[in-house]
């Protein structure tokens, strides 16, 4: 069961716009190297290590390391508070959508 | 004080928008594609969507026709819930509308789902949805690769 602590927190984690778009911009590209991230950003390389570290924190991100370079991908599972709690909805209706069209189909 | 956040579903369906507003409206019909229900289109008419039990919560939605106006707009109240549940079944105090507008080549339809009390932080959230939609492709994408 998620907590409304575990949902604050990754929320939290992602109420920073800088932060998030690094977030999604690993999400994007699948894997992605720390120096990679900073060459396509304005952002400067400590505060890249910085919201690297903190979406680490909060489980959204994993980081696999290679030599000199460490790659970072989104972690899966980092966003499920989130998913589980307002996803549900949304997932719920876009079902009877679904359902809804398909009726209407028939009854044609 | 508590701040609230929507669902939005749309879509562009290939029919008159009578046909679609007697799916919405019909209870029988409501039962196939929604919940089982004892619907009736008439303001101020109470009834419930039955779901099964989640924690101690028994699985109905209270819900009141607050809007009625064939075949554009559709609102109801849609409370149920418990407090004791954290994530499905929450207790929800919230209201449905739907929205019915002709377009080319049919009926261009709407639901927003409002009222969400969010359990804190409500800028982060504001802040997020956004991205949500590219956010959950990338993951989509990651899980199918893993």
């Amino acid at each position: 069961m998620v907590s409304t602590a575990q949902i604050s927190a990754v929320a939290k984690c992602l109420g920073d716009p800088t932060r998030r778009a690094v977030f999604e911009r690993i999400a994007r590209e699948g894997e992605i190297a720390a120096t990679s991230l900073v060459k396509g950003s304005r952002v400067s390389q400590p505060a890249v290590s910085q919201h690297l570290r903190a979406l680490r924190e909060a489980g959204l991100v994993t980081e696999r390391r290679e030599g000199r370079h460490i790659h970072y991908r989104v972690a899966p599972k980092g966003l499920a508070p989130l998913i589980d709690w307002l996803g549900h909805y949304q997932t719920f209706w876009r079902e009877r959508f679904e359902n809804l069209e398909k009726l209407l189909k028939e009854t044609q | 004080m508590s701040e609230t956040r929507a669902i939005t579903v749309e879509q562009v369906l290939p029919y008159a928008a009578e046909k679609i507003w007697h799916t919405l409206t019909t209870s029988e019909l409501i039962a196939k594609w929604l919940m089982p229900n004892d619907f009736a289109a008439a303001i101020g008419h109470r009834f419930n969507f039955r779901t099964r039990p989640m924690g101690d919560w028994d699985g109905v939605v209270r819900c009141e026709v607050l809007a009625c106006d064939p075949p554009r707009l559709l609102r109801y109240s849609w409370k149920g819930g418990s407090d004791s549940n954290t994530t499905h079944g929450t207790r929800l105090d919230t209201e449905v509308t739907w929205t019915l507008t002709p377009v080319e080549g049919g009926t261009h339809l709407k639901m927003v789902h409002d009222g969400f009390v969010l359990p804190q932080n409500q800028s982060a959230y504001d802040a997020m949805s956004p991205g949500w939609g590219k956010v959950l492709d990338g993951i989509a994408r990651v899980t199918a690769e893993g």
